[in-house]
């Protein structure tokens, strides 16, 4: 309870505990701000667990960064600090592409709206894919549609890697494409009209959608022996 | 008083054949088994394995009855593992079933392997929805149910966390007998100094591949420079593989907002990796389930009371049908008794499994 308490003062309101991490709402300088904290984790072995934190944290903070050089909007990363395992980052006002679907859903498709977030989509993803950069949990809960602008924005990178294999690159759209059918699937073909506009804003596309196809197809996972 | 489904399970998917007596809810009748236990450094090879499975099926089957108190005329229904395992281990049990459904007028149920495990473990330990980490030699899922089938959460895209391991044992010369795991276990339990090894996780899934190579490779070279011991090694490896694991369950708890979780298989009688887990469910206010050597390791009754359950639920493998595979999901499998109300479990009574190696 006081640790709770202390963790309220240093960080904000908490807003999401998941498996690795704790997500505040928070202030920087005067600005809105997220705190993304991650834990250790008792289990491990003390050497293990620090270096997995201290691992995770850059690489998380680097992809990031990373994604906004190549022109996804993400947002802005204020501090990182290693010793608290940390990272402030911009408070993207607005609301998840999750949310936004489930709406259509209840309430009916606004079609111009749909194909514009869907272009988006594909968009960022082609971006950040040319890049070299795998965002690892394309999920629409990961990605907010910003107030105001309606512009596509892109977090969690906590399971971001950097890679330039094709493999990786279908995985990424396989994870987005399952992810759409199994909450979504009362909008239509939305992954289609990702697909159409990552076609369009990647240079690589071909080799990556041959590779979906076949990702498809084995489902991802291997059929098992003994 | 109506009289108790009672079934025969044969299991020999691996180096162990077992043949297991249970009821509907959950009593063990007998559960003799027999393990293949091969020299230090060697694996088991699939055609010994048979020979020694073909070799030791009547006698466990005779000691199986006997330890009952049933004749073949008490038996509803004859189950056996259909798969996944070993081609040829596979085979002995398959034909041995085919011939004693003629000889006793009985009928057939194939079973899947490793949703035997979950119901083993499920009846066991009364745990009703737990995320399963099914973990032994050559297995390694994360498994939850859902609408009607067990579904693979995350699983190792490459070997089995059992099978990294078995192979590790035999790089140190460790012995197989009882399991080359177990001896790793208590050899670590020796173990001081930490070694950096590579941490493979990719989302809900793992790889051990790459972690073995790289342990076969540096284990020599430091052991001659006396920069560690084997104990120390055996540690590090343990450490690392069941971080991975711990991680991944967690992973699908939060997925699935469970709190329970349950651990199968040969490999879930290591008691650091329950320690582990353990810890892991009380940071989220959850419990672990676990069970010891007698039904963690690949026995006949687990698969004597998963093909009663379907059984139960009206489900027979024809004769014709009654063949073997080498792959097999678990998600493949419809687990119809699920869907209903479940038959109600006793766990007070079970008897103990006797192992009986040898001769």
């Amino acid at each position: 309870m006081e640790i709770d308490q202390e963790r309220e003062k240093d960080f904000g309101v908490l807003l999401k505990q998941g498996a690795e991490a704790r997500v505040y709402e928070s202030t920087f300088v005067d600005r809105k701000a997220i705190v993304k904290e991650r834990f250790s984790k008792k289990y491990r072995h003390p050497l293990l667990d620090s270096k997995l934190t201290l691992k995770r944290l850059n690489a998380e903070a680097r992809c990031m960064t990373k994604a906004r050089k190549l022109g996804v909007p993400t947002p802005a990363l204020y501090a990182v600090d290693h010793l608290l395992h940390t990272l402030t980052f911009e408070y993207v006002q607005g609301s998840s592409v999750k949310e936004v679907l489930l709406d259509f859903g209840s309430h009916g498709v606004i079609e111009e709206r749909q194909d514009d977030i869907a272009a988006q989509i594909g968009d960022a993803v082609a971006k950040m894919h040319d890049g070299g950069l795998v965002h690892g949990d394309l999920t629409t809960s990961n990605m907010i549609i910003q107030q105001g602008t309606n512009r596509l924005v892109l977090i969690d990178f906590g399971l971001s890697f950097t890679s330039t294999l094709p493999e990786d690159k279908a995985v990424d759209l396989y994870v987005l494409e399952r992810a759409l059918l199994s909450m979504h699937s009362s909008c239509g073909n939305v992954m289609e009209r990702v697909l159409a506009a990552y076609r369009k804003s990647s240079k690589q596309w071909s080799s990556t959608l041959n590779k979906l196809a076949q990702v498809r197809q084995r489902g991802r996972k291997r059929t098992m022996v003994g | 008083m109506e009289k108790k489904l009672i079934s025969i399970g044969f299991e020999g998917s691996a180096n162990k054949i077992g043949i297991g007596i249970a009821t509907l809810d959950g009593n063990i009748l007998a559960n003799p088994r027999s393990t293949y236990i091969t020299p230090p450094g060697h694996g088991f090879l699939p055609r010994e394995t048979a020979q020694h499975h073909l070799q030791n099926l009547t006698r466990l089957l005779r000691s199986a009855l006997d330890e009952a108190g049933i004749s073949p005329a008490d038996i509803d229904c004859i189950c056996y593992t259909k798969g996944p395992g070993m081609g040829a281990p596979l085979q002995v049990c398959a034909a041995a079933v085919r011939v004693l459904a003629k000889l006793w007028n009985k009928p057939l149920v194939g079973v899947n392997h490793c949703v035997a495990h979950i119901e083993m473990g499920r009846v066991v330990t009364g745990a009703e929805d737990p995320v399963v980490l099914y973990v032994s030699g050559g297995n390694t899922q994360v498994i939850a149910y859902s609408e009607g089938k067990y579904r693979i959460f995350g699983e190792t895209i490459d070997i089995a966390v059992g099978n990294c391991l078995d192979r590790f044992a035999r790089v140190l010369n460790l012995s197989n007998d009882p399991s080359p795991g177990y001896n790793i276990e208590q050899l670590a339990k020796k173990g001081e100094k930490f070694i950096d090894l590579p941490y493979v996780v990719k989302g809900m899934d793992v790889s051990f591949s790459g972690i073995l190579s790289y342990i076969e490779s540096i284990a020599p070279v430091k052991l001659e420079s006396k920069e560690c011991t084997e104990a120390d090694l055996c540690y590090s490896l343990q450490e690392t593989l069941f971080a991975m694991l711990v991680e991944i369950t967690e992973r699908a708890m939060a997925h699935c907002d469970t709190k329970d979780v349950l651990i199968v298989g040969g490999v879930g009688c290591n008691l650091r990796l329950q320690e582990m887990m353990k810890a892991m469910c009380a940071e989220r206010g959850g419990r672990l389930y676990a069970t010891d050597d007698r039904y963690c390791i690949d026995n006949g009754a687990m698969i004597a009371y998963t093909g009663l359950l379907a059984f139960a639920h009206g489900i027979t493998t024809p004769l014709e049908e009654s063949t073997f595979t080498q792959r097999f999901r678990t998600d493949e499998v419809h687990a119809i008794w699920r869907e209903k109300s479940s038959p109600d479990v006793n766990n007070g009574s079970v008897n103990t499994i006797e192992e009986k190696t040898g001769s």
